[in-house]
């Protein structure tokens, strides 16, 4: 039994996640080709006797060469650091009014924070696509408080991308900083308040110092995932916004270049994956 | 001071919740707008739920993706809680290490890598086995139970974490076998962690368009796949008549369990124990 629970899930690791890994290194430097899939085998071994290797450095010169990469992944990065912080500064507000609820209310009110998350993601874009269109709702506010030029939509721009994704990811930083809020010592902003301190002030020096912890734990939740998005970025930013998913998305669906695919997945994987995975091996 | 500091909370709360609920509060009265457009009111009418009701396409998708969810969330469900149980009851086994870095690594893998991994996984492995031949159902099946396992498996360990040992280890005590004393004590205080992580994985699969669209094949195109390509050629009211749909069973089945844990806790009152 014990020996099960743990050689069953393991042999589900190696296979679903270790085995992909050493797959996609391998074909990272495999060479394209026209055949089905589209990329030649590693070895060859049509000459007779020992196969020859045909590996290929080539999506990896590429990578390093065009800048269109880089920028590509700053941009993600960029995306994904703004993208936290506005969940951060919409949520902690949110988070520290549900604590601050009556107790029968913050079940509920937590609740009624989580729900959107559960009626269909693209469901919800769709909503946005038709509020931000030039005639949609939003776009129209904004044209009305001069905010916006006429003629010109918030759709397909980066800050339709923005609000896009602090929407989405929105419950995870509330998460984390209720959670931590939660569970802080109301007698601490008492005895700060009896020793005079304002509101402000023992929320200052107080409350948010001992939230930090939920407060970076909502950051990476947002982050984290934040950087690979390509949903969001394709339906509702510009050509423009060319993410590192996108990307990806980009080199295997429309360029059929599996090696290029791989290779900037790999770098995706070197910078998100390896230092979450060590960090908790660690603990 | 006090008092008014008191009840400045529920303001702070509209804000947030006004944003959260905007897009939902503007899909639904929409999806009875008579008007293919979705900016501009002409009339109230049922048309798009019956276009969504003929529209064989997202009918088929949709059936599809309810059974790719329900499959691919039991999966995730069992090797999940396996994967929770060895975490949170067996120690420092041999592997930890590497057996938790697995599990984080596939937590935080975004979508795109984690689509184009598992579809070269099925390819390398149709090339040397011949199983799974070509991409559908199964594969996309296999895919989400794959994203899912670890989330499971954190919801497990943790609620795993909280709970005493002492009635497992009552049981153990009384020579119960480790199988039984799992399928009698453990599974039964782990249920609503269990149901939790299970709807989790359901979810997860049922909102996923990126890996579906990696390791699909001809034929087995999933909901999000169908509406996705939808969008991309603009908003529809028929999305939005979906939308309206999916609010109002995800608002039922919410109201359908909190009156079933109202009737739950009644009913399992013991005698002479105090009822709350």
């Amino acid at each position: 039994m014990r020996r099960l629970a743990i050689l069953l899930p393991a042999a589900w690791l190696l296979a679903t996640v270790l085995a992909p890994l050493v797959i996609l290194a391998t074909i990272a430097t495999a060479t394209p080709s026209d055949g089905v899939p589209p990329y030649a085998p590693l070895l060859d071994w049509s000459g007779g006797g020992l196969p020859r290797v045909t590996a290929s450095a080539d999506a990896w010169q590429l990578l390093v060469a065009d800048g269109y990469y880089l920028r590509a992944l700053l941009f993600s990065l960029r995306i994904a650091a703004i993208s936290a912080l506005g969940c951060l500064l919409v949520g902690y507000p949110l988070a520290l009014a549900i604590t601050r609820a009556p107790a029968g209310w913050r079940a509920p009110l937590l609740l009624l924070a989580l729900l959107p998350f559960w009626t269909g993601f693209l469901l919800r874009i769709n909503a946005w696509i038709g509020l931000l269109k030039e005639d949609g709702w939003v776009s129209a506010a904004l044209h009305a408080a001069g905010l916006l030029p006429p003629g010109r939509a918030l759709l397909y721009t980066d800050a339709a991308m923005y609000l896009g994704i602090i929407h989405a990811y929105l419950p995870f930083a509330v998460l984390p900083i209720y959670a931590r809020l939660s569970r802080l010592d109301p007698a601490l902003a008492e005895a700060a308040a009896d020793l005079g301190a304002t509101p402000l002030r023992s929320f200052l020096t107080v409350t948010l110092p001992l939230s930090m912890p939920g407060v970076w734990a909502g950051l990476a939740l947002v982050f984290i995932p934040a950087v690979g998005e390509y949903v969001i970025p394709e339906l509702l930013g510009g050509p423009q916004a060319q993410t590192i998913g996108r990307v990806i998305w980009q080199e295997f669906f429309a360029n059929r270049d599996w090696p290029q695919a791989s290779a900037v997945a790999l770098v995706l994987v070197a910078l998100l994956v390896l230092p979450a995975a060590l960090v908790q091996r660690a603990r | 001071m006090r008092g008014s500091g008191r009840r400045l909370w529920a303001l702070w709360l509209v804000p947030g919740y006004a944003f959260l609920y905007l897009p939902l509060a503007l899909a639904v009265p929409l999806s009875f707008n008579d008007s293919r457009l979705v900016t501009r009111w002409t009339g109230f009418s049922w048309r798009w739920y019956g276009t969504l009701w003929q529209d064989a396409v997202l009918i088929d998708a949709a059936l599809l993706s309810f059974r790719i969810a329900v499959l691919s969330a039991t999966m995730a469900l069992a090797l999940g809680t396996l994967a929770g149980l060895a975490l949170a009851r067996f120690g420092r086994f041999r592997g930890r290490g590497a057996f938790v870095a697995g599990l984080s690594a596939s937590l935080v893998m975004p979508d795109v890598v984690a689509g184009l991994m598992l579809l070269l996984l099925f390819v390398t492995l149709e090339q040397i086995t011949g199983w799974p031949a070509g991409r559908g159902t199964l594969t996309v099946t296999l895919a989400h139970a794959s994203l899912s396992v670890a989330y499971v498996a954190a919801v497990v360990q943790a609620r795993l974490a909280e709970m005493p040992l002492d009635l497992e280890e009552a049981a153990a005590d009384l020579y119960a076998p480790p199988a039984a004393v799992f399928l009698r004590v453990t599974a039964p205080l782990l249920a609503p962690a269990l149901l939790s992580g299970w709807l989790l994985a359901f979810t997860l699969s049922l909102d996923d368009v990126v890996v579906a669209s990696f390791t699909s094949g001809p034929g087995a195109s999933t909901l999000p796949m169908v509406v996705f390509s939808q969008l991309r050629l603009g908003p529809t009211p028929e999305i939005n008549a979906l939308a309206t749909v999916v609010i109002g069973a995800v608002t039922f089945a919410l109201a359908a369990g909190g009156v079933l844990r109202r009737y739950g806790r009644r009913r399992h009152v013991m005698p002479g124990e105090r009822s709350t």
